[in-house]
This record gives C-alpha cells, sequence and structure tokens, in this order.
C-alpha cells in the first residue's frame, strides 16, 4: 500500500485566499447599490468594465510571465481591485479612463511587482492616482446625486461609458471640494445654502459610508479582518477631526461626524486600508497604519490640494509599512525584547 | 477558583476525540513478533545486553541505557530473540534502525519484579535510579528520559510539578482515557514525584473538553495531600505544548533557550506518570502503553494498552481497518503527526495515536498559492513570531534573517499552516531551514575543529624542530665555551704573548679614535645577545618545568627563536672576532 508522506499538519482550517476576496466583493454591494441609488448605474457600469479590462490585464500578465492562468485566476484578487476602482472611479467615467486605471493597477501596481502578494502598493489605488494626475477634469466629474438632478439609467450610463463624446453629463463639486472651497460663510450656512450636503454629511454620500460601513462590520464579523487598522484609522481621522473643529466658522474643517461620512472614508477604511498585502502585519503596526492614514486623510482633506485623500494618504503608507513593520514586531515567546532592537 | 492565563494565538481545529472514547481500554494482546527500536528516547540508543537466540522474560532486560542521556529497554513478552538488525521505525524520515526483534512464545511469562512496598522509605536518589532502571522515556512525545527530567538542575530547586493532561492534538485520547480510568494510579504516580521533588505545588492541566477526565481525577485528588490542584481552562490548540501550559497555569514563559527548570517547573504527562508508579511500587518496567488507533479509515476507533514493538499493522486490523480508504497513516495527531511510510512499523513508548485517516477526511493539501500577507498566521502563532517573515527568509535562504527573526523557536505546532488562506505549507519551510541552518553550524564546527587540528600540528612540527635546533645550538655552545676556555688557558700560559695581544688591541683601538671598532661593538653586541639568549633559555627551561601556560611557552620559545636568529646574522654579519 503506497502511503502519502506529507509534512504536518495534515489538517487544514477552512479559509482560502479565494473564500476572502469572495467575501470581500460581497461586503461590498451594499454600498454599490447605495452609490447606484443615488449616482445612477454609472457605478456599475464602471464595475462591469472594469471586471472586463481587469481579467483581460491579469490574464495577459499571467501568460506573459508563463504561470498558470485558470489557478491564478480563480483568487479573485484581479475581480477585487476591479470592484474597488470601479466604485471609486465617478459614476458613468469614459471607457478609456477606466481601461487605462486598470491597466496601471494589474501591470503596473501588481504584476510589475510579481504578483499577487509581492505588491508593495494597492493596486486601485495606484490606479486611482495614476487617473488623478493624469485626467483631473474627468477624475472629478461627479454626478449630481439623486434629489439634485436626473439620475442616469442604464442605457444613459452605458452611452456615457463608451461613447463619451455623445453624453453631456452634468457634472458639481462633492461636498468636500465645497467644504475645502469654502470661505466666509459660517458651516451652518453653507450647509443652507449649498444644496449638496444632507443630514451628516453630503447627500447621498451619507448613505454609501453607511452602506459600506455596514459592509465592513460584516467582514468583521465574518473575521476576515481585524478591526486594528479600520478602527485605528476611523478614530484618527475623528480625532483630527475634533481637535481641529471650532463648532463651525468658516475656516472650520468640519465636523468628526462629517469626515467620518464624507468621501471615501467607510469604503477606504474598510476595503482599503484592510487590504493585507500592502498593510503593516502584526496587530500593532495595523494599529498604526490606521491611525497614520487617518491622519493624512484629514492633513490632505483639509490642507491638502486634493479634496479626497484616501488614495494618496493609503499610498504614502504603503510606503511606510516595510518600516512599521521592522518596528513593530511581536516578542517572541521566553524572549526578554522585542526583534528589530537589537 | 484559581486564576487561569492566555497565551497568543492558538487555534480550534475541530476535535474529533469522540470516535475513539466510546469504547474503554482494550487490552492488544501478545502479536506473533514485537520490533523493538534501540533507540526509542532522545539520546544515545541503548545497547543490546542479550544474543541472537536467547531466551527472554516478559519485563527482563534486553539492551542497556549507554550513556547519560538514554534508558535501558525490557521485553515486552516472553519469547526468544530472533534478530538484532536494522528494521524499518517509525520516523518522519522512514529510517531503518537497529531494533531488538523478539519471536513471542505466546506465554506472556514475567520476570521477577521487585516492587517497593513504601517510596516513602527509599530516597528520592534511589527512586530515580528504579525510574531510570525502568526505561521510562516521555510518553507525550519527543521521549526524553524521566529520570534526567526529574533529577533537574543541581542547584535549581522546583517550586511547581505540572502535570500535562491536556492533549491538544484533535483525535488523540490516549491521556484522556487514562485519566478516566486511572485517575488512581495517576495520583499514587504523582505521590511519588512529589516525594522525589518535594514542590510547593503540584497543577495538573487539563483542558476543558474532557470533563469527565477532569471529574475523575478531582475525585482521585480528594484524599491527596493538600497543594495538589485540578485546573481545567479554555480549549485551545496548542496548550499542551509544554511552554504554553506552562504559561496557561503560571502566567511565566520559559526563558528562550531555557528548560522550565530554570523557572522552578517541571512538567510530566499523565501517561509518564503512571508509568513511573508501576516501576516504584511494582517494579514493572515500561513494556507497554496507551494509544489511540482512530480515523476513518477504522471501524472500531479506541484506545489499546499495546506491547512496545507491536506492529501497526497489527493494532489497526484489531481496530477494523479498512486500507482502501486510507491515503496515508499519520503516528501522532493530524497537527504534529508524522506520516509512515507503511503500517509494518513498531509501536513505540512515543506512539500516542496512530491515526487513519480517510481520503475525505483529510484531503491531501491544495497546491499552495501566493502568500497575501494577511497576518492570520502571526495572529495564530503561540511563539508570537512573524511566519510570514520566516517563511519569505526561508525561500531565499536568508539564514542570518532566519534566526534574527527567532526560527528557532518555532515549536512546529503548525497553527500558522492551518490557518493561512493560501494553503501554505510553513512548517515544513521552517523544518528544512532549520535543518539546513543545523547542518551548517554541524559542518561549520567540524571545519573549526579540523583547522585547529591542524594548526596544532603545524605547531608541534615547528616545536619539535626548534628543540632540535635548541639541542644543536646549546651543543654548537658549549663547544665554542671549551674553546674559549682552551684560549684563554693559553694565553694565561704565554704571558709574553698576551701581552703583546693586548698592545695590539690598545693600539687598534687608538688607531680608530675615541669609539670602539666595528669589530669590537659587534663583538660586544654579540655578547649582549648571548646573555639575553642563556637569559631567556633558563626562563623557558623553568616555565615547563613548572608546568607553565601553553601561551606563555610559546611566547618564550619565540623569543628564543628569534634571539638565536639575530645572533645568527650577527654572527654572519660581523668578521668573527675570535679566531680558532
Ligand atoms: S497566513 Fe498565509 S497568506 Fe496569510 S500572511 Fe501568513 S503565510 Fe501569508
Ligand atoms: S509552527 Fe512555528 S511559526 Fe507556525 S504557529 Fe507554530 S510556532 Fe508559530
Amino acid at each position: 500500500m503506497p502511503l502519502l508522506r506529507i509534512s504536518s499538519p495534515h489538517a487544514h482550517g477552512s479559509t482560502s485566499t479565494a473564500s476572502i476576496m469572495r467575501q470581500v466583493l460581497l461586503a461590498t454591494l451594499p454600498g454599490i447599490l447605495v452609490l447606484t441609488h443615488f449616482f445612477g448605474f454609472g457605478t456599475l457600469v464602471n464595475i462591469a468594465w472594469a471586471c472586463v479590462v481587469g481579467l483581460a490585464c491579469e490574464a495577459l500578465a499571467l501568460a506573459l510571465r508563463r504561470r498558470p492562468l485558470g489557478f491564478y485566476l480563480r483568487d479573485y484578487s484581479a475581480l477585487v481591485t476591479a470592484t474597488l476602482l470601479g466604485i471609486a472611479l465617478p459614476p458613468g467615467s469614459p471607457w478609456w479612463l477606466i481601461a487605462v486605471g486598470m491597466a496601471s493597477a494589474i501591470l503596473l501596481a501588481k504584476h510589475l511587482y510579481g504578483g499577487l502578494g509581492y505588491n508593495l502598493f494597492n493596486p486601485a489605488m495606484v490606479g486611482y492616482v495614476v487617473l488623478l494626475i493624469s485626467f483631473p477634469v474627468q477624475m472629478t466629474a461627479w454626478t449630481p446625486p439623486r434629489g439634485l438632478g436626473e439620475v442616469p439609467g442604464l442605457w444613459q450610463a452605458l452611452q456615457a461609458c463608451f461613447l463619451p463624446a455623445w453624453y453631456d453629463g452634468v457634472t458639481m463639486a462633492t461636498p468636500l471640494d465645497v467644504l475645502r472651497q469654502n470661505d466666509g460663510l459660517l458651516l451652518q450656512d453653507l450647509w443652507q445654502q449649498t444644496p449638496q450636503f444632507g443630514r451628516w454629511a453630503g447627500l447621498g454620500w451619507e448613505w454609501a459610508n453607511l452602506a459600506f460601513l455596514a459592509g465592513g462590520l460584516w467582514l468583521l464579523y465574518r473575521r476576515v479582518f481585524s478591526w486594528h487598522a479600520p478602527l485605528s484609522m476611523l478614530a484618527s481621522l475623528a480625532l483630527c477631526a475634533a481637535l481641529f473643529y471650532d463648532g463651525g466658522s468658516s475656516a472650520s474643517g468640519g465636523s468628526p461626524l462629517f469626515h467620518l461620512l464624507s468621501g471615501a472614508t467607510m469604503f477606504g477604511a474598510f476595503f482599503i486600508v484592510t487590504d493585507p498585502v500592502t498593510s503593516a502585519v502584526s496587530v500593532r503596526g495595523r494599529m498604526m497604519f490606521g491611525a497614520l492614514v487617518g491622519l493624512l486623510v484629514y492633513l490632505i482633506r483639509v490642507w491638502g490640494s486634493y479634496p479626497d485623500a484616501v488614495a494618496f494618504a493609503v499610498l504614502i503608507m504603503n510606503f511606510a509599512a516595510p518600516f512599521i513593520d521592522h518596528y513593530t514586531q511581536p516578542r517572541t515567546y521566553g524572549h526578554r525584547k522585542p526583534r528589530g532592537e537589537t | 477558583m484559581r486564576r487561569v492565563f492566555d497565551f497568543h494565538g492558538g487555534i480550534h481545529p475541530a476535535e474529533n476525540k469522540q470516535q475513539s472514547l466510546t469504547r474503554g481500554i482494550r487490552q492488544a494482546g501478545v502479536p506473533e513478533q514485537l520490533t523493538l527500536p534501540l533507540s526509542q528516547h532522545i539520546g544515545a540508543p541503548a545497547q543490546p545486553v542479550v544474543a541472537v537466540g536467547e531466551q527472554v522474560l516478559k519485563g527482563q532486560l534486553i539492551a542497556e541505557a549507554r550513556g547519560h542521556v538514554s534508558v535501558p529497554l525490557h521485553a515486552p513478552s516472553s519469547g526468544v530473540v530472533a534478530a538484532i538488525a536494522e528494521r524499518p521505525i517509525p520516523h518522519p524520515s522512514g529510517y531503518s534502525a537497529k531494533c531488538i526483534v523478539i519471536d513471542c512464545d505466546g506465554r506472556d511469562q514475567w520476570a521477577p519484579l521487585h516492587g517497593v512496598a513504601d517510596y516513602r522509605d527509599h530516597e528520592p536518589t534511589q527512586l530515580l535510579e528504579r525510574i531510570r532502571a525502568a526505561g521510562i522515556a516521555g510518553l507525550g512525545g519527543a521521549g526524553f528520559p524521566t529520570a534526567i527530567k526529574l533529577a533537574g538542575k543541581p542547584g535549581a530547586s522546583i517550586r511547581t510539578l505540572i502535570i500535562n493532561g491536556t492533549e491538544c492534538e484533535p483525535y488523540i485520547t490516549a491521556d484522556d482515557i487514562l485519566m478516566r480510568e486511572r485517575a488512581g494510579d495517576i495520583l499514587a504516580g504523582i505521590a511519588i514525584l512529589r516525594h522525589i521533588l518535594h514542590p510547593e505545588q503540584v497543577l495538573i492541566g487539563v483542558e476543558d473538553n474532557k470533563p469527565e477526565a477532569i471529574a475523575a481525577l478531582r475525585s482521585a485528588a480528594a484524599d491527596a495531600e493538600p497543594g495538589l490542584e485540578v485546573i481545567a481552562f479554555p480549549t485551545k490548540y496548542p496548550s499542551g505544548g509544554e511552554k504554553q501550559l506552562i504559561e496557561i497555569l503560571t502566567g511565566l514563559q520559559v526563558p528562550s533557550g531555557g528548560l522550565p527548570a530554570d523557572i522552578g517547573i517541571v512538567c510530566q504527562n499523565i501517561g509518564t506518570v503512571v508509568a513511573v508508579r508501576d516501576a516504584i511500587v511494582d517494579g514493572r518496567p515500561l513494556i507497554s502503553r496507551i494509544t489511540t488507533v482512530t480515523g476513518e479509515a477504522v471501524a472500531a476507533p479506541q484506545n489499546f494498552e499495546v506491547l512496545l514493538g507491536t506492529p501497526m499493522q497489527y493494532l489497526l486490523d484489531l481496530a477494523g481497518f479498512q486500507p482502501e480508504h486510507c491515503l496515508r497513516l499519520i503516528m501522532g495527531g493530524p497537527m504534529m503527526g508524522f506520516t509512515l511510510a507503511s503500517a509494518a512499523v513498531p509501536v513505540v513508548k512515543t506512539t500516542n495515536c496512530i491515526l487513519a485517516p480517510s481520503a475525505s477526511e483529510l484531503p491531501p493539501p491544495p497546491p499552495a498559492q501566493a502568500c497575501i500577507r494577511c497576518g492570520l498566521c502571526a495572529q495564530a502563532c503561540p511563539a508570537s513570531l512573524l511566519p510570514q517573515q520566516l517563511f519569505w527568509f526561508a525561500q531565499g535562504k536568508e539564514v542570518e534573517k532566519l534566526e534574527q527573526h527567532n526560527l528557532f523557536d518555532c515549536i512546529e505546532c503548525g497553527a500558522c499552516s492551518w490557518v493561512c488562506p493560501s494553503h501554505i505549507p510553513l512548517v515544513q519551510y521552517y523544518r528544512a531551514s532549520k535543518a539546513e541552518i543545523l547542518q551548517q553550524r554541524h559542518d561549520h564546527e567540524k571545519a573549526e575543529q579540523a583547522r585547529l587540528r591542524f594548526e596544532a600540528r603545524q605547531a608541534r612540527i615547528v616545536r619539535e624542530e626548534q628543540e632540535r635546533e635548541a639541542m644543536r645550538a646549546a651543543r654548537k655552545a658549549a663547544a665554542e665555551q671549551r674553546a674559549r676556555q682552551a684560549a684563554a688557558k693559553g694565553s694565561e700560559d704565554d704571558p709574553v704573548q698576551a701581552a703583546i695581544e693586548r698592545a695590539k688591541a690598545k693600539k687598534a683601538a687608538q688607531q680608530s679614535g675615541d669609539a670602539a671598532t666595528p669589530e669590537q661593538q659587534a663583538a660586544a653586541q654579540l655578547d649582549a645577545l648571548r646573555q639575553r639568549l642563556e637569559k631567556s633559555e633558563q626562563r623557558l627551561a623553568e616555565g615547563r618545568a613548572a608546568g607553565e601556560q601553553e601561551k606563555i611557552l610559546v611566547a618564550l620559545e619565540a623569543t628564543v627563536q628569534r634571539l638565536r636568529e639575530k645572533i645568527a646574522a650577527a654572527e654572519a654579519a660581523a668578521p668573527q672576532p675570535e679566531t680558532h
């Protein structure tokens, strides 16, 4: 009887990379639905097209690198990147914009560094930032949310994507923009005069943030991630906002609640900062990583020259992750000192 | 309630213990043939004291301990020694090793046994000697000789005796069933250990997934002496690791590279404790143990009391083995056990479980994917290591980084591999790296020894040469001395000649001004050198006689040698001051 000879352990837990990725995809659903409700079908079209380009780029890269296609495509990582970038882009972005973004994400940020697990930077955020720097006009072309204008239907969204010239979308500044440009008006007045604001933050935005929060909490409940990075990011962002919140003068950067529910805050906290590949690995490291992202988000939002800052903050911290890892190594059992100090 | 502590990490794999607990301990009986590896413990293998063809009785010594870390071996049943030769043994590498093979006669006839009536009448050292003579090595896993562990370090006093009834590996129930059925024997064994060690407290640690065992121990412990506690704590793998159990029960950590004894603790496994009782009270050597046979490929999973040396195939058949369902056979549990090359290998002192899983129960691992740095492995690691970093360095064979990241603190528990969503066989990498580093160290040591040997040899050759040279020089010096004396005598014999000589010398000195002639200077120098040489030689001889340090002698020899060279050079350069 020939017996199998393998090294222990012989049993294995039930998690797999693919199942983690699938759960992440599932958890984005509430956010996507809310975005679709408020901003129309553009987000869905973004995601669908990004997935197509993403899989194509992934397959191309794998073929060039002579890796087994099926095995790697089944890990869902390209789809996660595509979905995240699709969510981050303005609804109804033109097809070429999405294609350039995905190509940068998959080819540049991921496979140039050696593929899944070896990338230094979050691919979706690299794609986003490449586009933001290269095509600032298209990248800030957010359609007005439901309630302020007509929400494009599926047909219009498809036209916007694939026949951009034919579609003359109405765009407007996002609430973060409005707040940053504000001088002279008390926040309260700004709130009343500008139709973009909703109950706590931006119209539509606040609900999208709550939906991403819900998805994120579900991921935490499923133990797909630990709470350390997202919680510390939200806490540090809220803390910064609270420290600099002066009750609502024209120079104020906005209340903690406004920052927590604006822009890509929740999306970033639960779907970007938690990206295991590009963040720090130890518990202490993750808390530090998250907290610094939160701090940077606030700094860039209020004093930087880009209205939303999650992508930049994350990329900057991706850069710092190895250093954080180096200085936050846990103390091994039976050792007096943590490593990295000898 | 006593406080229990937690350790970092840990996992909760499916326990699968119920299957083998539906039946009590069953006697496995006597197989036709027993195969007893000479090394069933850590340390030097035992040395056979029987010959092929010799009749042996059950319990008779058949191999004696060789060296300090070693234990003897006894015949598990009566019969004839059929062979003393290489046989396949249960080992991760599938090795063969020297074994004593006994053809059993089926009568199972005991040699006379001599237990002690009351262990309290005996000195601890006497009891330790009996434990050693009974061939007891830890029955938990590693097989460390028990008497050595109990004897401890001289001077280190043991405050806490910990009895490990944790058995955290899935599937294994050998200790559990022992605690349920033989709690009295365990307590009797503990009493003996207390007499030997005099600890302040005895803690029996049991995971709370064994309520029957805990109840049995508690009721047996009711009339034990005070200072003994049965402590139940939450189930988590690997609580049964010695270091983890110590942390759970005491909150202390064993220093890296140290022993529990360094912090005043000794751990003993439940099975070992019973073996100690049997050895002292009954005089019975370690010839059998409780082994769990389980997995979906056996029809009746259960625990056996089995003679050491019994072929695993025999035991599997007793449990209704269905080989067609079985892809791999594991000795130990699914987390740390190793696969066997065949079922023909024997049960040894460390065989706590034979696991015959069906293919669907423990499927072969899927191919590994890339590490996504999810950190799950670091969260699971009971040693607080960073398994993903170790994996990275192991792949790159970065030995220094591996050691910096404390590879050698890895207890190979497999928790990291178990949680890894990318199915990376992490432990395999660590094992390979450890083996490689140890091999490198070994090679390095060997090379170093070879270098030292070579240098010592070179030094010896040089020294012998110098000694010969010294003797030659001494003979020459003596001859010169004689010649000078003769010359001096000659000049005294002839005062006129001497006066002429003196006048000549004076004239020569005057001719070359106030300064001495070069010849004279050279001669003076040479004389000074010769004096120094003489002194040095004398000092060297004294040093040798006084047995001074090698270093000093070498230095002195070097001085002598240098002086000789200088003299030789001076003699060659200067015109000979004396003519012979
Ligand atoms: S669990 Fe596996 S995939 Fe996750 S960090 Fe560890 S080695 Fe990498
Ligand atoms: S096998 Fe080693 S590295 Fe992995 S969890 Fe156990 S102790 Fe940690």
